[in-house]
């Protein structure tokens, strides 16, 4: 029986002036858009009342309408400090959910790869497009996932042909500019044909004090062979609401990694998951954040492991200080014959003040026989034996305990793949927890 | 198809070996459930106004709840106006001895094994048989009574010890509680109540044989055990039930209570019906079982071994409430056939410095699906909290199932919790290595699982972890490879 939703008009009160404006798209994208809205019709805005809702409560959103964020000016200040000139990368600016050529830069890119604009990509029907768009998401179940395809128009779409190797990382950077009650629905299409290689870093940021939401979808097609390393990055103020929902196809003997690490934000709420419908798949989900204050962050994960000789890799790890409240929800899927399959799942908090509150729920669904799973889940605070070994040795009470935070997040943070990227995105994460109030210098 | 999963196949195509039905008399209520039923029922039993009461509370409460649809099991709605209420075996007089027996209810014991007149002589067990929700026969009565202790049947109790019963009556599991629970407080039948007084360590185990008879009877067992302030218990429960093709519904409510230093060891044994290999039959065993640590250092210890039923679906837990409490779950489920089993704990820490460690093997063979759902919940008030947690699971054969749903919920960042789960499958070479030092493949198999389950048998008293290992070797019978 499904549990009672509130109405998602809300969102869906703008769709007959969106829809005006979005009529010079293709009939299949039109197509897309109204079953999708019918979805979100039916599914509503979820309560707590329903399973994968439980520990997250976002019905406040039906009570307040969300205009669409309108197109803002490309203004370059709106990225500085964003995008990161040392890694020499190719940068796709997408503003408010919509794409911004004049602070993107695809030149770098080697002959043969699209990077560009979704809807242009859509408008000028890319065979890919067409091939891929919506064919992941999925609308019928996921109640932000309909709304984000209800509305689609713009966002990213990448495509790397194949055995094409792009060695710099590919930086998506989605900015939201925060006006108030609006909402961006960001949607990326990224396709990696067989044998092809790169690096993608999904970046969001934002600014304002004013309560604005991010309902982003991202769709990742890896091919056979491809090797794929997947960086999320939220750094979102610490007013927005950020739901994201990113969904993977995995093909025969592809490696590919996902690393999502969150920052800012009130509320936050990550799906990530990823099919392995191919054998012998190597397959990392990886994710870290970092709460204060009265931020809430929900990860749901699930790796679905439908054929066999697969091997799947998850560690999540979360540092909650004040008032903040984390939510795991980490799902590994062996279904029927996928025998062979060797699947390993780690969730750890560490809460650093009285007030922090976890809520985890790994969970293994298993229908083969033999396979190899294994899943942990550890809730507990610094150990107070290790920073005494360090303050015997003349290291600081906010020194060690800080040493010792950073060792936490090093098992994650030390699996991105390009050391450009690693690094600069260790560098975010030491800033941000060095500013945790209990980590704070006194 | 290997050979070993050929004879796992023939292993699980063994017959349930204690199918029977034996022929009493039923003194039962009209099919179908209303106010007048409940009403029948305490009439029946002649019950004090504010037990009434109460059941009718329950019984309205009922009729505006949905029965719940999270369980990872499936099975067609039951129909609760078909079904039986009240059902007891007509006492011919009022026994004085076990000999005055009625000669089909001891001969039932008989062929299960568990002859009355030789557990009280050989195994020093007092034994409170529950035939069909009415407690036949109560043994060693008199040696308890000696120690103030009270064991006896619920309605036994309802009489002579009302203030107590009506004191802890709902008082861990309250009439609102859950669908099931709250059908049980409206119509429960019989059951068991203990109660150990202060400072008494009861020199004995004691235990009830559930027994689930005439067709079409829903059981409704209540038990209630109050351990006072330093005392000790042990319960054993253990059932098995005869053949049936129609599903039988059993919603039974456990009640624990220990006082300040008290400690309650609650073990189960449950092989009832699990429905032949097409799913027909077998028993629905929905069942809320919950301890309360109410006093400091206080100890509630579940152990369940279940092989049985066709669905089951339950929760032995505790609440921590006392300081320095502990709570202890440790779980044996094995599934085949098309069994269905949803189990698992709940610890809910309260109180400062709690401890609770939980030990779950899931094994599931054949088409069985077996589920782990737990709940470890450390509150705000739960200071250096400690918890353990760990679910193995065991497949054997291609189209069973293994589940793990743990909800961990920490407020208190002195807490430390744990969880690990692993899957594994009994190994060809593992068959292959005692095969080779002539060991057949079903003693192997056997062997393997029962060295599987050694943590939690050996968590069993004794005569019960014997019984405990021969009941998985039969349940695997010819299905295993």
């Amino acid at each position: 029986m499904p549990a009672k939703m509130e109405s998602a008009e809300s969102f869906l009160g703008a769709y007959a002036d969106f829809e005006r404006a979005a009529n010079t798209q293709p009939a299949w994208a039109k197509q897309l858009r109204q079953a999708a809205r019918e979805h979100a019709l039916a599914l509503g805005i979820p309560t707590t009342r329903h399973e994968e809702w439980r520990y997250t409560n976002v019905s406040s959103l039906a009570k307040r309408a969300h205009a669409l964020a309108p197109a803002a000016n490309a203004d370059a200040a709106l990225i500085t400090g964003h995008t990161w000139p040392a890694l020499n990368g190719i940068v796709l600016t997408v503003l408010d959910g919509h794409f911004a050529p004049a602070l993107s830069s695809a030149a770098a890119l080697p002959s043969g790869v699209t990077a560009c604009g979704l809807a242009e990509a859509i408008v000028k029907e890319h065979p890919a497009v067409q091939a891929h768009l919506g064919r992941l998401a999925r609308s019928s179940e996921a109640p932000f996932v309909a709304l984000n395809t209800a509305f689609l128009r713009d966002g990213v779409f990448l495509h790397v042909p194949q055995g094409v190797a792009v060695d710099a990382p590919i930086h998506l950077l989605f900015v939201n500019t925060g006006g108030s009650d609006t909402v961006r629905h960001a949607r990326s299409l990224l396709v990696f044909e067989a044998g092809s290689r790169a690096t993608v870093l999904e970046h969001y940021t934002g600014t304002g004090a004013a309560p604005s939401l991010t309902n982003a979808v991202t769709e990742t097609f890896v091919g056979p062979g491809a090797v794929v390393d997947h960086t999320k990055l939220q750094q979102e103020s610490a007013a927005a609401w950020h739901i994201a929902s990113s969904e993977a196809l995995l093909g025969e003997k592809c490696d590919y990694a996902a690393h999502s690490i969150s920052l800012g934000g009130l509320l936050t709420r990550n799906d990530v998951n990823a099919k392995l419908d191919a054998e012998h798949v190597e397959c990392t989900v990886n994710g870290f954040y970092v709460t204060e204050g009265d931020q809430h962050i929900d990860n749901h994960t699930l790796v679905d492991h439908a054929k066999p000789n697969g091997h799947s890799y998850e560690v999540y790890k979360g540092v909650l200080d004040e008032r903040s409240v984390a939510v795991f929800n980490g799902k590994i899927f062996v279904r029927e014959g996928a025998q062979k399959t060797d699947a390993k799942q780690d969730n750890k908090h560490l809460l650093l003040s009285r007030d922090a509150e976890v809520q985890t729920k790994p969970q293994l669904e298993i229908f083969a026989d033999d396979v190899k799973c294994t899943h942990g889940a550890v809730v507990g605070q610094l150990d107070p034996n290790a920073v005494f070994y360090l303050r015997a040795r003349g290291i600081g009470q906010t020194s060690a305990r800080r040493m010792l935070t950073f060792a936490f997040a090093e098992e994650v943070l030390g699996e991105i793949e390009h050391a450009g990227v690693r690094e600069r995105v260790a560098e975010l994460v030491r800033a941000r927890m060095a500013q945790a109030p209990s980590l704070r210098a006194s | 198809m290997t050979t070993d999963t050929k004879q796992l196949e023939t292993l699980a195509k063994s017959e349930y070996k204690w199918g029977f039905v034996s022929d009493l008399e039923a003194d039962a209520a009209p099919p179908g459930l209303n106010e007048e039923i409940v009403r029948f029922i305490s009439l029946k039993k002649n019950e004090p106004q504010w037990l009434l009461d109460w059941r009718l509370k329950a019984y309205r409460k009922w009729t505006t709840m949905e029965a719940p649809a999270w369980p990872n099991v499936h099975y067609p709605p039951i129909d609760y106006q078909a079904s039986v209420y009240y059902s007891a075996p007509k006492p011919k007089k009022k026994l004085g001895s076990l000999d005055e027996l009625d000669p089909e209810i001891k001969s039932t014991f008989d062929k299960l094994g568990i002859s009355l007149d030789e557990q009280k002589m050989l195994a020093g067990v007092a034994v409170d048989a529950v035939i069909d929700s009415v407690s036949v026969a109560t043994t060693f009565k008199t040696k308890l009574k000696e120690l103030g202790i009270i064991f006896c049947s619920f309605s036994e109790a309802v009489k002579e010890h009302p203030d107590l019963v009506r004191k802890y009556l709902g008082s861990v599991v309250p009439y609102s509680d859950n669908y099931f629970a709250t059908l049980n407080s409206a119509v429960f039948s019989d059951g068991s109540f203990c109660y150990i007084p202060e400072g008494v360590r009861c020199p004995m185990e004691l235990s009830t044989y559930f027994r689930i008879n005439a067709a079409n009877t829903g059981q409704f067992e209540r038990t209630l055990i109050v351990a006072e302030k330093g005392s000790y218990v042990s319960y054993l429960e253990g059932c098995t039930a005869p053949m049936r093709d129609e599903n039988q519904l059993h919603a039974a409510v456990v009640e624990l209570v220990a006082m300040e230093d008290a400690q309650i060891k609650y073990s189960t044994v449950q092989n009832w019906y699990p429905g032949d290999a097409e799913g027909r039959g077998g028993i629905y065993n929905f069942v809320t079982k919950r301890g309360k640590c109410a006093g400091a250092r206080s100890k509630i210890s579940w152990t369940q071994v279940e092989t049985g039923s066709a669905i089951t679906w339950k929760y032995p837990s505790v609440v921590l409430q006392g300081d320095y409490s502990v709570g202890e779950f440790y779980s044996v489920a094995l599934t085949s056939k098309r069994q269905q089993a949803d189990t698992g704990t709940k610890m809910i820490h309260i109180g400062k410095n709690t401890k609770s460690t939980i030990v779950s093997k899931g094994i599931s063979a054949g088409r069985g699906q077996n589920s782990y759902r737990g709940l470890v919940k450390i509150a705000k008030s739960a200071e250096n909290a400690r918890n353990f947690s760990q679910c193995d699971s065991m497949l054997i054969g291609q189209q069973c199932g293994a589940h793990t749903f743990p909800y961990i919920e920490v407020a208190n960042p002195t807490a430390t919790v744990e969880h690990e789960a692993s899957t594994s499958k009994v190994g060809e070479d593992q068959i292959f290595y005692c095969n080779q030092r002539g060991i057949d493949t079903e003693n192997a198999v056997s062997m393997i699982v029962n060295g599987f389950c050694k943590e939690i048998f050996n968590e069993l008293p004794m005569e019960f972890a014997v019984e405990a290992q021969k009941l998985l070797g039969i349940s695997l019978e010819g299905s295993v490879g």
